[in-house]
């Protein structure tokens, strides 16, 4: 009997009005089964700033959750263009997301930055014309 | 029901006579007549102006009572949008929808949720529609009401969807009735509104025969009913929201266009600024432009005479909430969607002709043109029209008369007393 859980989620990049579902699915399960406040508020807004990134900049991609007794683990996995500049990426402030998406709140450019501040690890790891992948844990008290 | 039906009722007692409402409406629809204020209903397009500006609180909007629950076996509240706004340090709009139930609705659909869908149905529509380019939003009563009487060749541009609140009360409806069992009449869908022209729209819609909402009540009065409930239910929150960033968004100016995803849009406030916006696009000045969305309140539904809060902090508030909600939860492969469209055209009522036909519009301009001329042009009101211009288009229509501009009733004195001191002198 396995002593962890884990869970897939497939991000279309076709339909942007379904992103947030994948991160907004595993919030509602993690407060289900009784984990803290703290640290179900961490993994939702981290995992949703990458989910909403591998749709706005990555054409999409798979994400996959593994939640054990002491931390929840994800690793966002996309097939995108690639973070060309990292340290640039994670400064706060600076975006590339599209226009047309700005007036729903979009575009501030604090996407990997809150990633790394509500994550207790994080690691990206990218290449050019290959893709993206981001691993992030969150320690459950 | 009347054709011009109108929310906005005066108390008199309270009315001082005061030129501030005359002088306020954007249609010019007041007169003080007998010293108090009078709306010509046909030309009021419900902006609520009239009442946000009194002094003396006299206008009042007019929308249903709280106890208007007690007539439905079952009740189902729609909550806009704007509701969640209103609160200080709300983290979860179900700690609103939680309380809504217990204040007594059976159940809540949020109008949020209808809301993408209506943005859905209307990214499809403008995308096809390349030829109403500039398309306009429906979804403020007042804006429609507007254009009905005074631009009539932008009626082609208005998106024949409804708007997210009747679509609401149709699904709440339909889901109301699926699992009570009971019938239409015993269900009541009460949409808890941040203004008074969502009356006007549920009891004369525009566009459809008939609206399913049963009744609007106050935002402003479910507040505080509201609050003692939301202190209950922060601990025992029901999970009943349906709706995620777009459909929040739609409570504050920008949200409706920001549902479209494109940047092709345009988003004004304020009566006098759509206006101002509808004088432009009439004279084809927007090219390029996919979509207009016009608010008759500053700050969107939000800034509804209705609301609590101010309209900025409540914008605020509603970009915390939605930070991490998910783009949007509702989508239309996922529902059943029948009568979304409008089934009646919107037609141009010229309620503002001066003449019946060409020869007596032109008699009669001719004919303000001459009083104005003999009008001091002070627009000081005390005729009780705003302008000199509106008295003088009165008096041609038969409803005033020369000598209630004070400053010609004055000459006349004057004229009149010489005239009785030549007597005098004459013995």
């Amino acid at each position: 009997m396995s002593d962890k859980i884990t869970l897939h989620y497939e991000v279309s990049p076709d339909d942007f009005t379904r992103a947030g579902e994948a991160s907004s699915n595993v919030k509602s399960k993690l407060k289900k089964m009784g984990v803290n406040p703290e640290a179900v508020r961490k993994v939702a807004i981290s995992m949703y700033e990458g989910e909403i990134n591998m749709v706005i900049h990555a054409l999409g991609g798979t994400i996959d959750v593994i939640i054990s007794q002491e931390d929840i683990e994800m690793i966002l996995k996309d097939k995108g263009p690639g973070i060309k500049d990292i340290d640039l990426a994670m400064q706060a402030g600076y975006s590339t997301a599209p226009d047309n998406i700005r007036s729903l709140g979009f575009g501030a450019g604090m996407g990997l930055p809150n990633m790394k501040k509500y994550s207790d690890e994080m690691e990206i790891e990218s290449e050019l014309g290959i893709g993206t992948t981001v691993t992030m844990k969150v320690k459950i008290i | 029901m009347d054709k011009f039906f109108t929310s906005v009722h005066l108390n008199e007692d309270l009315c001082k006579g005061c030129i501030n409402c005359i002088k306020r409406c954007p249609t010019q629809a007041i007169r003080v007549r007998n010293g108090k204020a009078v709306i010509t209903k046909k030309f009021c397009i419900d902006c609520g102006e009239c009442i946000r500006i009194c002094p003396h609180h006299a206008k009042e909007a007019t929308y249903d009572s709280l106890d208007v629950m007690e007539q439905y076996e079952y009740t189902v509240a729609l909550p806009a949008p704007s509701l969640y706004g209103q609160f200080n340090n709300l983290e979860d709009v179900n700690i609103v929808l939680t309380a809504l139930k217990k204040m007594g609705f059976d159940d809540v659909y949020e109008v949020s949720g209808a809301a993408e869908l209506v943005s859905e149905m209307s990214r499809k529509y403008v995308t096809e529609h390349k030829e109403k380019w500039p398309i306009i939003s429906t979804a403020c009563p007042s804006v429609v009401r507007l254009i009905r009487v005074r631009f009539p060749n932008l009626i082609e541009h208005l998106i024949p969807i409804s708007a997210p609140v009747d679509l609401a009360a149709k699904l709440a409806r339909k889901k109301a009735m699926k699992e009570t069992g009971l019938p239409k009449e015993k269900i009541g869908i009460i949409f808890i509104s941040p203004c008074p022209a969502k009356v006007t729209a549920a009891k004369t819609p525009l566009g459809f025969e008939q609206s399913e909402i049963d009744a609007v009540i106050a935002m402003k009065e479910v507040y505080p009913k509201l609050l003692p409930y939301m202190k209950q239910s922060i601990d025992h929150v029901e999970e009943l929201a349906i709706s995620g960033k777009i459909g929040i968004s739609w409570g504050s100016t920008g949200g409706e266009a920001g549902g479209l995803l494109t940047d092709n849009y345009l988003a004004a406030d304020g009566i006098e600024n759509v206006i101002r916006v509808l004088e432009d696009l009439e004279d084809q000045k927007f090219s390029q432009l996919e979509f207009i969305e016009l608010n008759a309140c500053a700050g969107g539904c939000v800034g509804g005479v209705l609301t609590v809060e101010n309209p900025y902090a409540a914008k605020v508030k509603l970009q915390r909430l939605r930070k991490y909600m998910p783009v949007a939860c509702n989508h239309v492969d996922d529902q059943v969607l029948e009568d979304v469209y409008w089934t009646d055209e919107v037609t141009y009522e010229p309620v503002f002709k001066i003449g019946i036909d060409m020869k007596e519009s032109i008699a009669k301009m001719a004919q303000v043109d001459e009083l104005c001329a003999k009008f001091p042009g002070l627009d000081c009101g005390s005729c009780g029209a705003p302008t000199c211009k509106a008295l003088a288009e009165d008096i041609a229509r038969g409803d005033a008369h020369e000598r209630d501009c004070i400053h010609i009733l004055r000459e006349y004195i004057h004229k009149l007393s010489d005239e009785i001191s030549m007597l005098d002198t004459k013995r």
